[in-house]
């Protein structure tokens, strides 16, 4: 193991929306095979934090290591911006992301949305994308759905197909941002189940949840953010079961 | 053939206005209304993608230009914008003298600059549209997975656009047959231009003009259907499930 770079590392990573920090400082490392929650409330920075990962926002201070490659910044008149965006597309097509509104791209056939990255973004030939996909459809569960368009499938099919999506593009690390915050009720469970999956069969994954129960269940690390500080981590036995700080205490409190 | 003619002929036996002559006017009417719509619809198009796309930059030299050359074109009468060019031309500097004036001394290029001018304003103004309306989160995701800029152009905005702008372009592709017929202004003998010379000959308007009409409606509601089927095929993915 010691000789594979670490997938993901980021360092005191500062994000400023005009006069308001909303991330502080913040560091995480993610090895192989570790599943890290970022919980906290809303307004915490957690999904922000997430996005600096691949760049989505772009971080004021900070380093971002992909692979053991530190992404290289420049400063421009807007503020801080990549350096290489050849390199930024590179370290994109590492980390594969699964939205909260899942974001599938709606003039496109869920199978044509899974092989459009691989495709065209790592080159790979369409048949072999397509084997693929077809083998990944069956893992989610939605193998007769592979013809269908987006807005003909329901919320729970369409994350679990942007959760396919994501794994086409054999990631080193996944993220997932509220996977489950924009689905009805009955349908969540089917998507933590192929989450659960992925984290049993030992993926690298980060995300943000409100799901305390599964966080609690699948990560081997916690994180707990306030106003853009961590506040609190470690195992989930020891953030959900011993909380030091009043503040955790309070989060994870029952609300009635 | 031959057979074909004779009957149409014996058709049109008693009728005075209908001759095998103003048929074959109708005929060469409806040939140059659909190659000058035609021609000015394909060139306009072509050139309102790259146009819409530049509308939408962030650099004001891109943007402003574009900005302007839509408001004029939209905001003067086609008609004026065909005798700015047609009688324009005429007065630019030595250009009797070049090859030029070969094509632009007949009415047809000049009315074809001006309408492909014309509909490339409007379709631009909707590709714009269509593109500023596609979901942000679409966007988020073809980053997020590694496309450049152009490459989610290509394959993700442009696509998803040019479906949204279908239903608003077949209706500019029917405004631009119908404003086709003022062609006949500038001595284009358009369909108009056949019904006009009909009329004068016969002195019969509802005869002359009644049947341009009908051809036009024929040629509209061709247009309708070609855009219910291509619609019905692309934009399938936005009919909810069931659907």
């Amino acid at each position: 193991m010691a000789d594979t770079p670490i997938p993901l590392q980021v360092r005191n990573i500062k994000k400023r929306f005009g006069d308001t920090e909303v991330l502080k400082g913040l560091s995480l490392e993610a090895h192989q095979g570790d599943v890290i929650t970022l919980i906290g409330a809303s307004g915490s920075g957690k999904s922000t934090f997430l996005r600096c990962m691949n760049l989505l926002e772009q971080p004021d201070e900070g380093e971002l290591i992909v692979h053991g490659e530190a992404i290289r910044f420049k400063e421009t008149k807007h503020g801080r911006e990549p350096a290489d965006w050849k390199q930024v597309v590179r370290m994109r097509a590492r980390l594969s992301m699964v939205f909260q509104n899942f974001n599938l791209w709606a003039h496109m056939t869920l199978l044509e949305n899974i092989i459009e990255a691989p495709v065209h973004v790592l080159g790979k030939p369409r048949q072999e994308a397509i084997a693929h996909a077809r083998e990944l459809l069956e893992r989610v569960g939605l193998t007769e759905r592979a013809d269908a368009y987006p807005a003909q499938m329901s919320g729970g099919q369409q994350q679990r197909g942007a959760i396919a999506r994501a794994l086409a593009m054999d990631p080193e690390v996944m993220l997932f941002d509220e996977p489950t915050s924009a689905l009805d009720p009955e349908l969540v469970g089917d998507v933590l189940k192929v989450m659960r999956d992925l984290a049993d069969e030992g993926r690298t994954m980060i995300l943000v949840t409100h799901e305390m129960a599964f966080a609690r269940d699948v990560s081997s690390q916690v994180i707990y953010l306030h106003q853009g500080v961590i506040e609190e981590a470690g195992p989930p036995e020891a953030v959900f079961g011993t909380p030091r700080s009043e503040r955790l205490k309070q989060f994870l409190a029952p609300k009635h | 053939m031959e057979a074909l003619l004779a009957r149409l002929e014996a058709l049109l036996a008693d009728n005075s206005i209908f001759t095998l002559q103003t048929l074959s006017y109708y005929g060469e009417g409806l040939v140059t209304t659909v190659q000058l719509v035609f021609l000015s619809l394909v060139i306009g198009l072509v050139m309102a993608v790259p146009l819409a796309i530049g509308r939408g930059s962030r650099h004001r030299w891109i943007s402003l230009p574009i900005f302007l050359y839509c408001y004029v074109f939209r905001g003067t009468p086609l008609l004026v914008q065909l005798y700015l060019i047609y009688y324009g031309v005429v007065f630019v500097e030595g250009i009797q003298d070049t090859w030029l004036w070969l094509i632009l001394e007949k009415p047809f290029v000049p009315a074809l600059i001006a309408f492909t001018l014309n509909t490339a304003a409007y379709t631009t103004e909707i590709f714009r549209g269509a593109i500023k309306a596609t979901p942000r989160g679409e966007i988020e995701a073809a980053r997020a997975y590694g496309m450049s800029r152009g490459l989610m152009l290509r394959r993700i905005v442009l696509p998803s656009a040019f479906r949204r702008a279908l239903p608003a372009y077949g209706n500019e592709v029917i405004f631009m047959l119908h404003a086709s017929a003022i062609a006949s202004v500038v001595t284009i003998m358009d369909l108009t231009g056949a019904a006009r010379f009909v009329y004068a000959r016969y002195y019969a308007p509802f005869d002359a003009f009644l049947f341009v009409a009908a051809i036009y409606l024929c040629l509209t509601f061709a247009i309708l259907y070609f855009f219910r089927w291509l619609e019905r095929r692309l934009l399938a993915h936005l009919k909810p499930a069931g659907g």
